[in-house]
């Protein structure tokens, strides 16, 4: 089946996510889509599938103009879309899933036996065999699971594939499958969009890339005329050192110091972190950074080892003792654990210091004026609730919220996931600016460039322990390369 | 490439479901047999017994209505909502069943489909409120329940109605130690067994309670779907107030809620395994629930136990099998 969108344009509440964007999907050949976060990708995804209608634009199928009002009619035009996050019930058994909304019907009631034949069928095509349609969805790993995603689109009979960062959650011998998996979909005359971030996976798969930048269309080009730095530079649009502000001065005393601290899912950690320095932390994802992130505030604490905290032993054992011991955790999670949503910009940036905090110091708000143009949050005012801002003025909040409490480590855990560029460089500055005002920074950060760009040394970790120390201005290349405990990875 | 494949994918197999899990279900029905050796035991030593023609009959009895109206509280709660309403809703059919018949032995059958249409209205009340204007389903079903209880307070001071002998035969005859009514509460709750197991109506309720994002992607009317679940459970509740008419000899407005079957059928459904956020649990572990529940209430009546100590009890026997199925939740996502 083939595909074309043309001027798609889809903007919530007054901010423009997709501006007048074109892309063409052919029958047998993989499509990739790239683009910053925040590019419109997902958005672009969920138009694709019904989930969103277009403000204006035309999807044509096969040359024929179709409107989707729901998913369901998406589903019944052949188009299948794998979304990041995974669509399926855990509790119910695989053929279950894979047939959900299209059960066949026997004499009144579902014919299990051809779900459960037919899904056998599809899994044997595919290679993988060894999952059973009658087991739970519950016990698969995460691959087994995108397996069955793909055969859900397979059995809906789709003639277009859209799969959203496939691979974010996979290990490297799992990517192996998966690349086979869209090699036998696209003989079978699929159609796939395959967006994600990793240009070794963009290259290796696609024979067309299309690149996004803030919602607009830049370029569709064939893979074999375009290298990996004239894709970057078409994603980014404007040279990178411009984005990160200047390196401080020297760093300060130690804040930070662990000394072969270690539990389940990170061992032998011993580095320190200092007054005035961002400290990066890279590995892949799984490879326990934010797992070092976690045990450091007492989410899930370190089991052996010690912690010092401006040369003081401190035993953080959950949340409350790290506040109280002047460390804040900006986490990558910023709807569910970074704020709360429901409530207003005053009381998210007072939550911390209301709670860690005692007596009149808890209660002080005198500053609040102050603390929101420290962090340049734009919100109609203190009391507007947090869910109605954007998703960089909502990481501003968070980050006011702990310097409310004046930390003096301050971990940052993806502080620029899913926020614009401009907000970016905010963040950016303010992050410098705190590490300027002696604040010890520990930065994480899966996006290479901006662990490079911001951070004046580099802690890799690999299978949960520090594979090695990189100075500021290393190389992409060096980092993957301690990353993935030996060559050549893949290149964020 | 195919020994990486293997190495992916080959702990599938290994993880086939085991034959004799110790589901929720099965937990239910072995609670159940503790419970009933125990009283009998106690009963015995208070020299009585407790498993003897007028045990069961007592045991069958008390779960007929309950059972019904807790086989309705599955659907609604395994599709993820939850029905405050059925207390009430029991009340008023029983007196649109009792006053229709009005004593005559040829309108039983247009009182009781008066009564069953009654409640599916209400029912569907109940689903458009939760599904249209979107409120939350505990609110929603408690705003229909007061308007319920406005109506009946206004209309009725007590019993009302009547219904014909040969109708009474519903709530009393009995095949040997088993009511007739409850062998019609079991053959109701097959039926929503099947339907739940079976259809696609089913597999769809238990979709939309797992997760409504992913229902709703994949392609599933959800809104249809939890109007259904709402129609159905009405409809089990408006069945138990023609059973509960039958027996009275006449239609009684507060019948449903003196008995508290509001949160007594929820209980039930609980104690059977079912989540109350949705998508899992099933009609099977209800009737458990509702036997168990049925049979403390028989023992505690042998013992001739204090009514406040009797609610202690089951209170605690509640919160255990809440907290044992949590545990059992907690250890195997650890695994």
């Amino acid at each position: 089946m083939n595909v074309r969108l043309e001027g798609i344009t889809k903007s919530f509440l007054g901010v423009t996510v997709l501006r007048g964007v074109d892309l063409e999907l052919r029958a047998g050949e993989v499509h990739a889509l790239v683009g910053e976060n925040g590019a419109g990708k997902s958005t672009l995804l969920k138009v694709l599938a019904g989930v969103h209608r277009p403000d204006s634009g035309r999807i044509l199928l096969d040359g024929k103009e179709v409107s989707f009002g729901t998913p369901r009619d998406a589903h019944a035009a052949g188009i299948s879309i794998i979304h990041q996050e995974f669509n399926l019930l855990e509790h119910r058994s695989v053929a279950e899933n894979v047939f959900l909304g299209r059960e066949p019907v026997r004499r009144g009631q579902v014919d299990r036996r051809s779900m459960e034949a037919e899904t056998r069928r599809l899994l044997d095509w595919l290679g993988v065999g060894t999952i059973d349609p009658a087991t739970a969805v519950a016990r698969l790993s995460v691959a087994q699971r995108q397996v069955v995603e793909i055969v859900k689109a397979l059995s809906a009979d789709a003639g277009v594939l859209a799969m959203d960062e496939p691979t974010a959650a996979l290990a490297d011998h799992e990517v192996e499958l998966l690349y086979a998996l869209v090699g036998r979909l696209r003989e079978r005359g699929m159609a796939i969009l395959y967006v994600s971030h990793r240009m070794r996976e963009v290259f290796d798969l696609s024979r067309r890339i299309t690149v996004l930048k803030d919602g607009a269309f830049v370029a569709t080009s064939a893979t074999g005329d375009i290298t990996s730095d004239q894709l970057v530079r078409q994603m980014v649009g404007r040279p990178l050192e411009a984005l990160y502000p200047e390196r401080g001065n020297a760093a300060g005393d130690v804040r930070l110091a662990l000394s072969a601290a270690g539990n389940g899912r990170v061992r032998d950690l011993t580095f320190e972190v200092r007054a005035g320095e961002i400290v990066g932390l890279a590995g892949l994802q799984g490879s326990g950074r934010s797992a070092t992130a976690r045990a450091i505030w007492g989410v899930e604490p370190f089991a052996t080892g010690s912690v010092a905290v401006d040369g003081v032993p401190v035993r953080v054992d959950r949340p409350r003792t790290a506040v109280r011991a002047g460390i804040g955790y900006v986490t990558e999670d910023r709807k569910d654990e970074g704020l709360a949503l429901r409530q207003s910009v005053k009381d998210n940036v007072l939550l911390v210091r209301r709670a860690a905090l005692r007596g009149a110091a808890a209660r002080r708000a005198a500053d609040l004026t102050e603390l929101l143009e420290s962090v340049t949050v734009t919100a109609r005012g203190p009391h507007q609730e947090v869910r109605y801002l954007s998703g960089g003025n909502q990481q501003k909040v968070v980050l006011g919220k702990w310097l409310a409490v004046e930390p003096r480590v301050l971990i940052v855990d993806e502080p620029t996931r899913g926020i614009d560029v401009g907000a970016k460089q905010a963040v950016y500055r303010l992050l410098r600016d705190l590490a300027g005002g002696g604040v010890a920074i520990l930065m994480i950060s899966s996006e290479l460039p901006e662990l490079i760009g911001m951070s004046d040394r580099i802690l890799v970790m690999h299978e949960g322990a520090v594979a090695g120390e990189l100075p500021a201005g290393a190389s992409e290349e060096a980092v993957i390369r301690l990353a993935t405990g030996h060559g050549i990875g893949d290149a964020a | 490439m195919s020994v990486v494949r293997e190495r992916t994918l080959r702990n599938a197999s290994a993880t086939r479901p085991r034959k004799f899990a110790l589901t929720p279900t099965v937990t239910v029905y072995v609670a159940l047999a503790v419970l009933l050796v125990v009283g009998s035991v106690l009963v015995a030593l208070d020299g009585g017994v407790l498993l003897d023609q007028g045990g069961i009959l007592n045991i069958l009895t008390r779960s007929t209505v309950l059972g019904l109206v807790a086989v309705g509280q599955t659907i609604v709660i395994i599709t993820g909502s939850l029905d405050l309403s059925v207390a009430y809703l029991v009340g008023l059919s029983s007196l649109v069943a009792a006053e229709t018949m009005a004593g005559s032995g040829t309108m039983i059958v247009p009182g009781v489909l008066l009564a069953l249409a009654v409640a599916a209205v209400v029912g569907l009340v109940n689903g458009l409120v939760i599904t249209v204007l979107r409120a939350n389903a505990f609110i929603a079903t408690l705003g229909v329940a007061l308007v319920l209880r406005g109506y009946l307070e206004h209309n009725y001071t007590g019993p009302a109605g009547s219904v014909p002998r040969s109708f009474q035969h519903l709530g009393y005859d009995r095949i040997g130690p088993i009511p007739v009514a409850a062998l019609l509460m079991l053959l109701i709750a097959a039926g929503a067994w099947w339907y739940l197991r079976r259809t696609r109506g089913g597999y769809h309720m238990y979709a939309v309670g797992g997760d409504v994002d992913v229902a709703r992607l994949s392609g599933v009317r959800t809104g249809r779907t939890i109007v259904t679940a709402h129609v159905l459970c009405s409809v089990a509740a408006g069945l138990a107030g023609v059973f509960l008419a039958a027996r009275l000899g006449s239609g009684a407005p507060y019948v449903g809620t003196d008995a508290g079957y509001d949160l007594e059928s929820i209980a039930a459904v609980v104690l059977g395994g079912a989540a109350l956020a949705g998508g899992r649990g099933g009609v099977v572990g209800t009737v458990g629930g509702v036997l168990i529940l049925a049979t403390l209430d028989t023992v505690f009546d042998d013992l001739a136990v204090d009514p406040f100590f009797k609610d202690v009890v089951r209170g605690i026997v509640l919160i255990v099998a809440v907290a044992l199925y949590a545990r059992r939740q907690l250890s195997r996502r650890s695994t």
